[in-house]
C-alpha cells in the first residue's frame, strides 16, 4: 500500500535560507524519487497528463523513475516541453497536473512537480542529450521575445526544421526566468542551461534588439516566413496615490530587475546599485508580491506585504505564501493604501486604510471596502508597488494593423494564435495579460503547430 | 553582443567620445535617439544619447561622473563594450519651425549636435548657445558651428567666449524677438532655468530628460518623471518633453537616489573621479 502523503522535499532552514540567494527547495535524491515514482497507481483515466497544459506525458515518464531508467524519463519529458527544470519549480502543480490525480480522493497527489525537477536535474548533472537536428525544410520563422513563450515557440520550430531567430530585448534570454523570478526559486544557472539547450537545438538568439525600435516587425517579415510575438506584459501598473514618484519606490519589475538580472544583491561587485532600507512594504498578493518581499528580506530588511483582500483571496501560490512566512515577512491583510509618505523627498512610510470583505465582484471574489476613519500608518523606507502588468505598447504601436484590446493592451488572437495581421501570431502573457510560465509555454507550443500548420497549407 | 570600439578620443576634462560600430543601431537611429550600454558581465545598464552616426557605427560622448563612466574612459580602442541596445527613446520632433535657439550645457553639447544638425536641414535658420563652467571643458565648437546659422559660446568663468550663464543670452534673443522653437540639453538645473526664462515669452521650449534608467524599455519605470502633472516613462514617452510642463524638483531629487551606492562604488573601485 502507497503512502498517503508525499515524499517530503529536503529544504533550506527557513531561518539560514533568509539570509542568502540559494536555492530553497533542494531536491529529491534518487532514493526519494524512486519512493515518490512509486506512488504512482498508473491509473488508466490519467487525469494528470490532461491537467497539464503542455500535456506532459506524467504517468510514462514517472514509470520510468520508478523503474531507475532516468535517461529514457528525461527524454519523454522533453517530448512535450523543451524547458523541463523551468516548469517542475514555477508551476502551479496544485492547480494543475496534480489538482487533479487520482491519489487525491486517498490522500496526497503523487509530488509530480518535484518528479519533473528531479529528473530534469537529473539530466543536467549526467550530461544532456542533444537530439540530432533535422533537415532544414526551407521555412523560417522569428519569434519576439526570449521568455517562456518564445523559447518553447522557438524550440519546437526547430526540431521539426525550420530556420528561428529569437529577437529579445534584454542582454540575457530568459525573459521572466531571468529578470523576474529569484534565484532562490530558479537558479539563473538552470534558466542558462535550458535556454543553452535551446539554442543547441539550432536556435539562433539575438539579444539586445528592441523589435519597434532596432527593427520593426514588418522589416523582420520580409526575411522570415512567420513571426511569433511572445513579447509578455511587462509594464508595470502604479496606484496613482500621492507620494509614488518619492525615492524609494520601485515597481516590482524595476525591483525585481535590478536584484536577479543586474544581481543588486551582489553590489558593489555587481555594479547596479538597490536601495532596500530598513524596512520595506510591498503592495499586493501575487507572485510577484512574494518575490519582492522575499528578495528584500535577504537584501537585511524588514518585509512587509500589504493586500487589501484576505489571505484566502491572494492569487500567489500557497506555497509561496507558506515560504514567505517561515522566513518572516509579515503580512498587513485588508489593508489597501491611501498615500506613501515623504521626508526629504525620500520614503518614510505607508498611510494605508482597513478594508472589510463586501459582496462578490464580477471574478467572484468578495470585494473590499474601506472601513471609514481606519487609516494607520507603516513606517519604512522602501515601498515596492506589485499591483499587475500589462503588455508593453511599443510593438502594437509601430505595427500598423495590429489589432489589441483596448482596455488592457493585449494583442488579439484567433483560436489558431493568429493576429490581425497575416503570418504574425503571438502568445503567453502578450495575449493573455500576466498568467503563469507554463501558460505561456502552451501557447508556444500550439503556436508553433499553427505555424507549422499554416505553412505546409 | 560586443560591440567593438572604432575610435576614442579625449574631448575636454572628463569628456570622451567613443565611436561603436554598430550597424543595427546605426541604421535606425534619429536625432534624440539614446542606447543603453553595459560594459561587461557585472557591469551596470547606462543610457547615453547617441551624438552622431554613419552606415555602420554610432558616436557616444560620456564624461566621467562615476564608477560605470570612469571604467568606460579606461578603455581603448578595439576593446568592446559587452552589450549596446537602441536606438530608444522617440526622435526628437524636427519640422521647419522657423527660428530654433539650440541651448546646450556641458556634456549635452553632444547630443545637441544631430538635433541642430536635423533642424539646419530641415530648413531652420538654428542659433546654438554652447555654454559650460570654464574653456577647459568645451568641446565640439566647430561641430556645432558647421551644423548652425550662429552659435555663441559662454563660459561661466569667461574662460572662453561670452562671461555668464547661458539663460542670460537666451533671454536677449527673446528680447529681440522671432525666436519659434528652443531647446535645451544640459545639467537638469540648466533646463529648469531655460525653462523658466522662456515662459513669460510664451515660446515652445523642448528638453531632453536624464533621469536615472534600467533597461530602457518602458518595463520599469525606473525613469518615470511628472510632464503636466501625469507621471511619464522618460525612455518610452521622451526623452523630450515640453519644459514648462516638466517637474524639475522631483527630476532631480530622484537623481540623488543612489548617492551614497554611488560613493561606494567609487570607493570600491578605487578610482576617484577628476575634477569637472
Amino acid at each position: 500500500m502507497a503512502s498517503k502523503t508525499k515524499t517530503p522535499i529536503p529544504e533550506q532552514d527557513a531561518h539560514a535560507r533568509a539570509k542568502n540567494f540559494d536555492e530553497v527547495a533542494l531536491g529529491y535524491t534518487e532514493e526519494q524519487a524512486v519512493q515518490e515514482a512509486s506512488r504512482c497507481i498508473q491509473c488508466k483515466t490519467r487525469p494528470c497528463a490532461e491537467g497539464c497544459p503542455v500535456g506532459v506525458l506524467i504517468p510514462e515518464f514517472i514509470k520510468l523513475i520508478k523503474e531507475r531508467k532516468f535517461a529514457e524519463a528525461a527524454a519523454k519529458m522533453k517530448e512535450r516541453i523543451s524547458l523541463t527544470a523551468v516548469c517542475g519549480r514555477v508551476c502551479p502543480q496544485e492547480e494543475q497536473c496534480e489538482k487533479v490525480c487520482t491519489l487525491r480522493k486517498l490522500g496526497d497527489p503523487v509530488g509530480i512537480g518535484r518528479l519533473e525537477r528531479f529528473i530534469a536535474d537529473w539530466e543536467r548533472a549526467h550530461g544532456v542529450r542533444i537530439p540530432v537536428p533535422p533537415k532544414p525544410n526551407g521555412r523560417s520563422a522569428a519569434i519576439v521575445g526570449a521568455g517562456p513563450a518564445g523559447l518553447t515557440c522557438a524550440g519546437e520550430l526547430a526540431k521539426i526544421g525550420y530556420k528561428v531567430t529569437i529577437f529579445e530585448s534584454l542582454h540575457k534570454p530568459g525573459g521572466v526566468l531571468v529578470y523576474g523570478i529569484p534565484e532562490f526559486r530558479l537558479p539563473k544557472a538552470i534558466v542558462a542551461a535550458e535556454v543553452d539547450y535551446v539554442r543547441k537545438l539550432g536556435v539562433e538568439i539575438k539579444t539586445d534588439v528592441v523589435v519597434g525600435r532596432t527593427i520593426t516587425v514588418d522589416e523582420i517579415l520580409k526575411n522570415y516566413d512567420a513571426v511569433f510575438l511572445g513579447t509578455g506584459a511587462g509594464l508595470p501598473q502604479f496606484m496613482n496615490i500621492p507620494g509614488e514618484n518619492l525615492n524609494g519606490v520601485y515597481s516590482a519589475n524595476e525591483f525585481l530587475t535590478r536584484v536577479n538580472l543586474m544581481k543588486a544583491y551582489k553590489f558593489p561587485e555587481y555594479d547596479t546599485p538597490v536601495n532596500a532600507g530598513k524596512r520595506v512594504v510591498v503592495i499586493g498578493g501575487g507572485n510577484v508580491a512574494m518575490d519582492s518581499a522575499r528578495c528584500a528580506l535577504r537584501l537585511g530588511a524588514e518585509s512587509t506585504i500589504v493586500y487589501r483582500r484576505s489571505e484566502e483571496e491572494m492569487p500567489a501560490r500557497k506555497e509561496e505564501t507558506h515560504h514567505a512566512k517561515e522566513e518572516g515577512v509579515k503580512f498587513e491583510l485588508l489593508a489597501a493604501p491611501v498615500q506613501i509618505l515623504g521626508e526629504s523627498g525620500r520614503v518614510r512610510g505607508l498611510e494605508c486604510i482597513r478594508m472589510k470583505l463586501g459582496e462578490q465582484d464580477t471574478s467572484g471574489r468578495r470585494r473590499p471596502v474601506p472601513i471609514p476613519e481606519s487609516n494607520f500608518t507603516i513606517e519604512c523606507d522602501a515601498v515596492i508597488v506589485a499591483i499587475g502588468q500589462t503588455p508593453n505598447p511599443l510593438i502594437p504601436q509601430t505595427t500598423p494593423g495590429l489589432s489589441i484590446e483596448p482596455k488592457h493592451g493585449t494583442i488579439i488572437v484567433n483560436e489558431a494564435l493568429l493576429t490581425s495581421r497575416e503570418r504574425i501570431w503571438a502568445g503567453g502573457d502578450a495575449t493573455t495579460g500576466a498568467a503563469t510560465v507554463i501558460s505561456a509555454m502552451g501557447a508556444g507550443r500550439n503556436a508553433a503547430r499553427e505555424i507549422d500548420k499554416f505553412l505546409r497549407g | 553582443m560586443p560591440h567593438k570600439i572604432i575610435e576614442k578620443e579625449e574631448l575636454s576634462g572628463a569628456n570622451k567620445r567613443f565611436r561603436i560600430e554598430a550597424p543595427l543601431v546605426a541604421m535606425s537611429a534619429k536625432p534624440g535617439q539614446f542606447v543603453i550600454i553595459r560594459i561587461d558581465e557585472s557591469g551596470e545598464r547606462i543610457p547615453l544619447t547617441i551624438a552622431d552616426s554613419d552606415e555602420k557605427t554610432i558616436t557616444l560622448v560620456f564624461q566621467e561622473v562615476g564608477a560605470t563612466t570612469i571604467r568606460m574612459g579606461k578603455m581603448k580602442a578595439g576593446d568592446s563594450l559587452e552589450d549596446l541596445v537602441g536606438p530608444l527613446g522617440r526622435p526628437s520632433e524636427i519640422e521647419n519651425f522657423g527660428t530654433v535657439v539650440c541651448v546646450a550645457g556641458g556634456v549635452g553639447i553632444a547630443p545637441m549636435h544631430p538635433i541642430a544638425k536635423a533642424l539646419k536641414s530641415a530648413g531652420n535658420k538654428v542659433i546654438s548657445i554652447i555654454g559650460a563652467r570654464s574653456k577647459n571643458l568645451l568641446f565640439w565648437e566647430d561641430k556645432i558651428r558647421s551644423v548652425s546659422g550662429e552659435t555663441i559660446v559662454m563660459t561661466d568663468d569667461g574662460s572662453h567666449g561670452r562671461k555668464g550663464v547661458v539663460t542670460i543670452l537666451l533671454k536677449e534673443l527673446l528680447d529681440k524677438g522671432g525666436i519659434d522653437r528652443v531647446i535645451a540639453i544640459g545639467p537638469p538645473i540648466m533646463m529648469k532655468f531655460c525653462a523658466a526664462t522662456t515662459l513669460p515669452y510664451k515660446v515652445k521650449t523642448i528638453v531632453s530628460l536624464n533621469p536615472i534608467m534600467v533597461d530602457g524599455t518602458g518595463m520599469c519605470g525606473a525613469c518615470r518623471c511628472l510632464v503636466g502633472g501625469k507621471t511619464k516613462f522618460a525612455c518610452v514617452d521622451g526623452p523630450d518633453f515640453d519644459a514648462h510642463q516638466v517637474d524639475y524638483d522631483l527630476l532631480m531629487a530622484r537623481l540623488k537616489m543612489y548617492q551614497e551606492k554611488e560613493k561606494q562604488a567609487m570607493d570600491a573601485s578605487g578610482n576617484v573621479p577628476k575634477k569637472a
